[in-house]
C-alpha cells in the first residue's frame, strides 16, 4: 500500500485533497448562503425570515435541501437529454473555478500560472447550461430566458474583462497569487484605490454574470415566470440554485483577489484566510443588499448599461492603466 | 360566418390560423402568470423581445353577480358586492346600497354617512398599498410588498373592529352602517393616520425617486387623454392622463362636498403619472380620514325609518362612487317586486383592460408587464 502512494505525485493528492474540500464547501455554503440570504431579506423587509426549522431556524436550507432531493424528477417532451445536461453543466465547471482561486498564502489547490484566465473561461460555460436548460424544457418562457441569458452574457463579459485586463497590465501577471502578492496589507494598498472605474464595473458586471438582481433578466419571475429553470423539478433546479449561490462566492473571491487584497489584511499572515472569506462574504452581502433593495432593470437598458457607459469607460480605464503603467 | 369559424375559441380563431409566419412567438401570459394577477390570461404575439400583439382574454373568473341580483332579494344581494372588487368592496358596497337607497328615497343619518367616508377612505387606502406593493413586485422589487402589507395590516385590523371582516366586506346597510364605531376605532384611525403621514414621504425617498423605477415607468405606456376617454377609463387611469374626473368631486354623494380635499392630476400620460396619482390619492385620502373623524357627529348610526323589507317602486336608478379603480356605477331597474328587474355593474378595470390591447402594442415584455401593473386591474370586478 505504502508503495503505491509513493508513485502518485504529490501535486496530484494536493489535487485531490483540494477538490474534496472544496466540493464539501461548495454543499455547505449552498445552505448556509440561502439561509443568510433569506436572513437579510427577512431584516430588509422587516420580517423574521425562517425561525421554525431549528434554532433560528439554521435547518431550514437543509429541511429544503431534502425536500428538493424527495420530489419527482419531472421532464417535459423537449429534448430529455439537453434538459438534464444543462443543470448539470451549470454545476460542474465550479470546482474547477474554485481550485485555482487562492484562500490564503500557499492555501490554493491548484495555483495555475493562468489561474485568472482558468476562471473567467470555465465561468463563461454557465452561459451553456443556462442557453441548454432553455432549449431543452420546450417551453416559451424558458426559451425567452435563455435568448436573454446569452446576450447578456455577451454584453457583460467584456467590460469584465476589460477591467480584469487593467489589472493584470498593471501586475504583469495572470497568476492569482502573484496579484495578491503585489498588494499590501493595508486598505489603500490595495488595487481598488489605483482603479476604482475598474473595481466598480467588475462589481456591477459580476451581478450581470452571476444573474442576481437588478440584472436577473434569466429568471425574471413578474416576466419569464422563472425564466430558464420554469421547467426544473427537484434536484435539478437545486443543481441552478447551489451553481447559483456559488458563482457568487467565485465572483466575489476574483473581486477580493483582484481588488481588495485578497487574503493580505493586518495580522499574521496564517490568519489570512480569514480576511479573505470576511471580504468574499462582505461582497455577497452586498449583493444581497442590492438584490432586495432594487427593482429589475428593463432588457434593453440593461445592454444599454453595458455597450454604452461599461465598454467605453472600461476602455478608458484600459488606456489610463496603460499610461500609467508606462510612465 | 361560416360554422367554422364559429367553433374553437378565441385563440384558434385569432392567432393560430396564420402561425406559419416566421420569427412570431405567440404565448399565453396567464391564466396563470405571476403578474396578471389572477386569472387574466393575455396572449401576446412577439417579434424577439418586441410585442406586435395582446390581447386580453377574460372570463375565468366570471360568477354571475348580475344574473345573481335578478334572483335575490336587495338584501340577500348585498354580500355579493364585497367579492365584486375584493380590494376596494367598500366602494362597490357603498355602489349598491347608495342605488337602492335612491331608489326607495332612504334618509341616511349624518353620523352613518361619515362612517362610511371614514371606512371606504380607509378600504382606498389599502387597495392603493396593495397595487403599490404590487406593481413593485411586477417591476422586480421584492421588498416594497412586505411593508405595504405592514401598513396595510393595521388598516385592516381596524376595519375589522367595525365590519367583522377584513377583505370582503358587507358592512352598509340600507339607512345606514351595521355597527357604530367605536372609541379604540376613532383612536386608532388617528394612529393610522400618523403612520401613513410618516410612511408616504419615506416611500417617495425609497421607491418613488429610485433612478432604475423612474426609467422603468417615465414614458412607459403613454396613454393619450384622447384615447382614453374613448376607452371610457376613469379612475387614476384617466387622472393620469391629465383629466380631472373623480365621482366625489364631478357627481358629488355623501358628504364629500363638505369635506376638504384634492383631486390630483398627473397630465404626462405614461405609467409614472398613474402611479403618482394614487400615491398621492392616498395622501389625500388620509386627509379626508382625519377631516371626516373631526367632524363625525352624534346621532344614529341607523335610520330608525329604514325598511326592513325593500320593496322599490317601479322605476330604474343609476348611482356612481369613486371606487380604487375607477367610477363604480350600479344601475338597477325595479319592477316593483322584491327582486331587481336587471342589474348592471359598470366596473372601471374593464374600461381600464380594454385599453392594454392598443396600449401594449409595439412594447417590450417588461413594458408590458410595467402597463399591466399600472392600469391597477382586479380581475373579480373584470368578470363579474
Amino acid at each position: 500500500m505504502n508503495s503505491m502512494i509513493q508513485f502518485i505525485p504529490l501535486e496530484l493528492i494536493h489535487i485531490l485533497i483540494g477538490l474534496v474540500a472544496i466540493l464539501a464547501f461548495i454543499g455547505v455554503n449552498g445552505l448556509a448562503l440561502v439561509y443568510v440570504e433569506r436572513k437579510v431579506a427577512g431584516f430588509i423587509q422587516r420580517r423574521p425570515g425562517p425561525y421554525e426549522v431549528g434554532p433560528w431556524g439554521i435547518l431550514q436550507t437543509l429541511a429544503d435541501a431534502v425536500k428538493l432531493m424527495g420530489k419527482q424528477l419531472f421532464s417535459p417532451s423537449g429534448d430529455r437529454l439537453l434538459f438534464w445536461v444543462a443543470p448539470m453543466l451549470a454545476f460542474a465547471p465550479l470546482p474547477l473555478l474554485f481550485m485555482a482561486i487562492p484562500v490564503g498564502k500557499n492555501l490554493v489547490a491548484f495555483d495555475a500560472n493562468l489561474g485568472l484566465i482558468l476562471i473567467l473561461a470555465f465561468s463563461g460555460l454557465n452561459v451553456l447550461a443556462l442557453c441548454l436548460a432553455g432549449w431543452g424544457s420546450y417551453n416559451k418562457w424558458s426559451l425567452l430566458g435563455a435568448v436573454r441569458s446569452v446576450s447578456q452574457a455577451v454584453a457583460y463579459e467584456i467590460p469584465m474583462l476589460l477591467a480584469v485586463l487593467a489589472v493584470t497590465l498593471m501586475t504583469g501577471t495572470l497568476q492569482l497569487s502573484a496579484i495578491v502578492d503585489a498588494q499590501g496589507a493595508w486598505p489603500w494598498q490595495w488595487h481598488w484605490l489605483t482603479q476604482p472605474a475598474g473595481f466598480i464595473i467588475y462589481l456591477i458586471c459580476a451581478l450581470a454574470e452571476t444573474n442576481r438582481a437588478p440584472f436577473d433578466l434569466p429568471e425574471a419571475e413578474s416576466e419569464l415566470t422563472a425564466g430558464f429553470h420554469t421547467e426544473y423539478s427537484g434536484m435539478g433546479f437545486g443543481l441552478f440554485f447551489l451553481a447559483e449561490y456559488s458563482s457568487m462566492v467565485v465572483v466575489s473571491s476574483v473581486c477580493t483577489i483582484l481588488f481588495l487584497g485578497g487574503w493580505k489584511g493586518p495580522g499574521p499572515e496564517i490568519l489570512g484566510f480569514i480576511w479573505f472569506f470576511a471580504k468574499v462574504y462582505g461582497l455577497v452581502l452586498l449583493m444581497m443588499w442590492v438584490r432586495w433593495t432594487f427593482p429589475r432593470v428593463r432588457f434593453d437598458q440593461l445592454l444599454n448599461i453595458s455597450w454604452r457607459w461599461l465598454i467605453p469607460l472600461s476602455l478608458f480605464n484600459l488606456l489610463y492603466v496603460a499610461a500609467v503603467v508606462k510612465i | 360566418m361560416t360554422k367554422e369559424t364559429l367553433c374553437g375559441d378565441f385563440y384558434t380563431n385569432c392567432f393560430e390560423a396564420d402561425q406559419e409566419q416566421e420569427g412570431r412567438l405567440i404565448i399565453n401570459m396567464g391564466p396563470q402568470h405571476p403578474s396578471t394577477h389572477g386569472v387574466l390570461r393575455v396572449i401576446v404575439e412577439m417579434e424577439g423581445e418586441y410585442i406586435t400583439r395582446a390581447e386580453p382574454v377574460i372570463g375565468y373568473l366570471h360568477r354571475m353577480h348580475e344574473k345573481m341580483g335578478e334572483i335575490k332579494t336587495y338584501h340577500q344581494y348585498m354580500p355579493n358586492m364585497g367579492r365584486v372588487d375584493y380590494l376596494h368592496a367598500l366602494a362597490w358596497n357603498w355602489g349598491y346600497i347608495g342605488s337602492v337607497e335612491k331608489l326607495c328615497q332612504i334618509e341616511v343619518p349624518r353620523r352613518a354617512e361619515f362612517i362610511r367616508v371614514i371606512t371606504c377612505e380607509m378600504n382606498r387606502i389599502c387597495s392603493h398599498l396593495v397595487w403599490w406593493g404590487a406593481y413593485l413586485l411586477d417591476l422586480g422589487a421584492f421588498t416594497p410588498i412586505m411593508y405595504s402589507f405592514d401598513d396595510r395590516e393595521m388598516a385592516v385590523d381596524l376595519l375589522q373592529m367595525v365590519t367583522g371582516s377584513r377583505l370582503t366586506y358587507c358592512y352598509y346597510r340600507f339607512g345606514g352602517v351595521r355597527t357604530d364605531v367605536t372609541d379604540a376605532f376613532i383612536e386608532g384611525t388617528r394612529d393610522f393616520c400618523k403612520l401613513m403621514k410618516r410612511r408616504l414621504p419615506m416611500y417617495k425617498d425609497l421607491v418613488t425617486d429610485n433612478y432604475i423605477l423612474r426609467k422603468r415607468c417615465e414614458e412607459i405606456g403613454v396613454l393619450p387623454l384622447e384615447m382614453a376617454r374613448r376607452y371610457g377609463a376613469t379612475g387614476p387611469v384617466l387622472r393620469g392622463s391629465g383629466q380631472k374626473y373623480d365621482v366625489r368631486r364631478s357627481e358629488p354623494y355623501s358628504v364629500y362636498p363638505e369635506l376638504d380635499f384634492e383631486i390630483p392630476v398627473f397630465s404626462e400620460c405614461d405609467a409614472m403619472s398613474r402611479y403618482r396619482v394614487r400615491v398621492a390619492e392616498m395622501e389625500q385620502s388620509v386627509r379626508i380620514i382625519e377631516q371626516a373623524l373631526d367632524m363625525l357627529p352624534q346621532g344614529d348610526f341607523m335610520a330608525p325609518k329604514a325598511p326592513k323589507r325593500i320593496k322599490p317602486p317601479k322605476g330604474d336608478v343609476y348611482f356612481a362612487v369613486e371606487g380604487g379603480r375607477g367610477k363604480i356605477g350600479v344601475y338597477i331597474i325595479s319592477d316593483g317586486s322584491t327582486t331587481p328587474y336587471r342589474l348592471k355593474l359598470r366596473s372601471p378595470s374593464y374600461s381600464n383592460l380594454s385599453l392594454f390591447a392598443e396600449l401594449a402594442r409595439g412594447t417590450l415584455l417588461a413594458d408590458a408587464v410595467s402597463i399591466l401593473g399600472s392600469l391597477d386591474l382586479v380581475i373579480p370586478e373584470i368578470d363579474r
